[in-house]
């Protein structure tokens, strides 16, 4: 049990940035799918999935100050998402593959979260069930990757391989989060492992995070392709400063 | 099955009482195949039109320049892969199947609308399409909520519902435009300069020009004719363009009194036909963009297939 589970204090910065970060950025690269899904479900999925987590960036970021303020007009330094939400959509594969790490992630999270008495707990009750949709899905879609066709396992293994060294970040602690970090990663690797495995594929052997990842997004550190990201989704409102949309 | 020649006659006179009497037809009913042929372009082209559609709105969704117009945009573009689906579902009470018809708009032998072959170039143009194109789709499909064919009345229905959410949406964002800085009050009128045309030409060519329509207003799938819907569409958006402290690109414009309706200027059909036979300044685009999300899917339908026969899964 961490310190800070003792003190439910009022929510800080760090907390709610790097939460709502999170939210942002994967929104965000959800978002990019519309209209290019494998099939027109899955369209209708990932922007469902792409909405769920904007509305709790809007919620997180404006519990500390202006959300348009804090999404377009930060340098891409101040950002405190993990660098596994802001990893490009890559195959289906990797989607699927970040939405696993992340989704199994996120409903423990704030289901610690929503069992506090902290300034969270409102908000992580309603997104936990959220995100068990989430879970369901990236869980349903690895065993169909996984089980399906040769060419659909080897495509999954190689998305939850390749992502793999951006997963020991989520479990770096987060200043004034209410969170027991060690039943996290436990609980996060148990259940990673079970859907792995039943999906017939084999769970990355390789150390969770690298030297440059471990806990870097939450520092401000993040890969090459965010900068683009952030270009393209920032540029229109920064073009006409102080205007209302 | 083969039916005699008497009971043929029959059925049809069935047919054809019904639909005199605004019954509803429905997908175990019998009907003559050039009703279910009509049917079938129509719905599809009209499927064809959603998931089209969602390209040049997609376009915006990673620049939209507030998080609440964000998820306005994000929510509308899944609106229209939903009424995709519906639609498809639709199509297939007549016998066909989503993969066959998704092949034809791949092959070029289905249409959808060519409204969307026009490109999004900024995004006042969201706004534009949201007043404008889903202005001008609901007048043209609020009359099909009575079609004589059950399953599609009953699918217009509910995306009527949402199409003039969309209306609002879009009207409000240029609005917040039209009322903004001078940058994006300009941004918003050089967007409905560039849509207005292509919009009223959405309605089809005219009367006297269009080869499906006599037929399709007597079996009760269309209810109007392109010309007395167009006029509507305009007749409704001159006003609201007053609201938004917007002009409308055409000189001619003007109320006629003794008509009680608005004189408007030609239309440029040749713009139109070009468009329509692969022209227009997207088609290329929009189609392969369609062609290479499909192709590059093939292998994520093909695994949830084949997980689905190992363990007997609703195919997903």
């Amino acid at each position: 049990m961490s310190p800070a589970r003792a003190t439910p204090a009022p929510l800080g910065t760090a907390a709610a940035l790097a939460l709502g970060d999170d939210a942002l950025v994967l929104s965000h690269r959800l978002g990019e799918w519309a209209g290019n899904a494998p099939v027109l479900e899955e369209d209708v999925a990932l922007a469902n999935m792409a909405l769920d987590l904007l509305g709790q960036a809007r919620t997180l970021l404006s519990l500390v100050g202006d959300e348009d303020e804090l999404a377009y007009l930060r340098e891409e330094r101040a950002f405190r998402n993990v660098q596994l939400v802001e990893q490009p959509n890559g195959d289906f594969a990797h989607t699927i593959a970040r939405q696993l790490y992340f989704s199994v992630y996120q409903q423990l999270l704030y289901g610690q979260l929503a069992a506090e008495d902290g300034p969270l707990a409102p908000l992580a009750a309603k997104a936990v069930k959220e995100v068990a949709y989430h879970r369901d899905h990236a869980e349903h879609w690895t065993l169909r990757l996984g089980d399906g066709t040769a060419e659909s396992h080897e495509r999954m293994q190689r998305a939850l391989d390749a992502l793999w060294r951006y997963t020991g970040e989520l479990f770096e602690p987060v200043d004034g989060l209410p969170v027991d970090w060690t039943a996290l990663h436990d609980g996060w690797l148990t259940a990673v492992t079970g859907v792995v495995e039943q999906a017939t594929l084999t769970l990355p052997g390789g150390p969770q995070s690298g030297a440059w990842t471990a806990g870097a997004g939450r520092q401000g550190i993040h890969t090459e392709p965010f900068g683009r990201m952030l270009a393209e989704m920032q540029h229109l409102h920064r073009s006409h400063p102080g205007a209302s949309w | 099955m083969t039916t005699t020649a008497p009971e043929a006659g029959r059925l049809e006179a069935v047919f054809d009482a019904a639909v005199a009497a605004d019954e509803r037809i429905e997908p175990r009913d019998w009907m003559p195949d050039a009703y279910r042929a009509t049917l079938v372009r129509q719905i599809a082209q009209h499927a064809h039109s959603e998931i089209i559609g969602m390209q040049p709105e997609a376009n915006w969704i990673t620049r939209a320049p507030s998080l609440r117009r964000k998820a306005i945009l994000m929510a509308k573009v899944q609106d229209e892969a939903g009424h995709g689906l519906y639609l498809y579902s639709a199509a297939e009470t007549l016998g066909t199947s989503r993969d066959e018809l998704l092949d034809k708009l791949h092959a070029g032998r289905q249409r959808y609308s060519s409204i969307f072959n026009y490109p999004t170039l900024t995004w006042a143009d969201v706004g534009a399409i949201g007043w404008l194109v889903d202005g001008a789709a609901i007048t043209n499909q609020v009359p099909l909520c009575r079609c004589s064919y059950g399953p599609y009345a009953r699918a217009m229905i509910r995306i009527c519902k949402e199409e003039s959410f969309h209306q609002r949406q879009g009207y409000e964002l240029l609005l917040a435009l039209s009322r903004g800085t001078e940058a994006q009050h300009a941004m918003a009128q050089d967007a409905v300069d560039r849509w207005w045309w292509p919009s009223l030409m959405m309605f089809g060519p005219p009367d006297d020009e269009s080869s499906h329509s006599a037929q399709s207003m007597a079996w009760k799938i269309k209810r109007h004719s392109n010309d007395e819907l167009r006029q509507r569409f305009v007749d409704i958006c001159v006003p609201q363009a007053a609201s938004l402290g917007l002009t409308l690109p055409d000189p001619d414009l003007r109320w006629n009194e003794e008509r009680g309706h608005h004189d408007f200027g030609p239309i440029d059909w040749d713009e139109f036909h070009e468009v329509l036979r692969g022209n227009g300044p997207c088609n290329d685009q929009r189609i392969s963009r369609r062609r290479q999300a499909h192709e590059e899917g093939a292998w994520v339908r093909e695994a949830a297939a084949a997980y689905a026969a190992k363990h007997g899964e609703a195919k997903a």
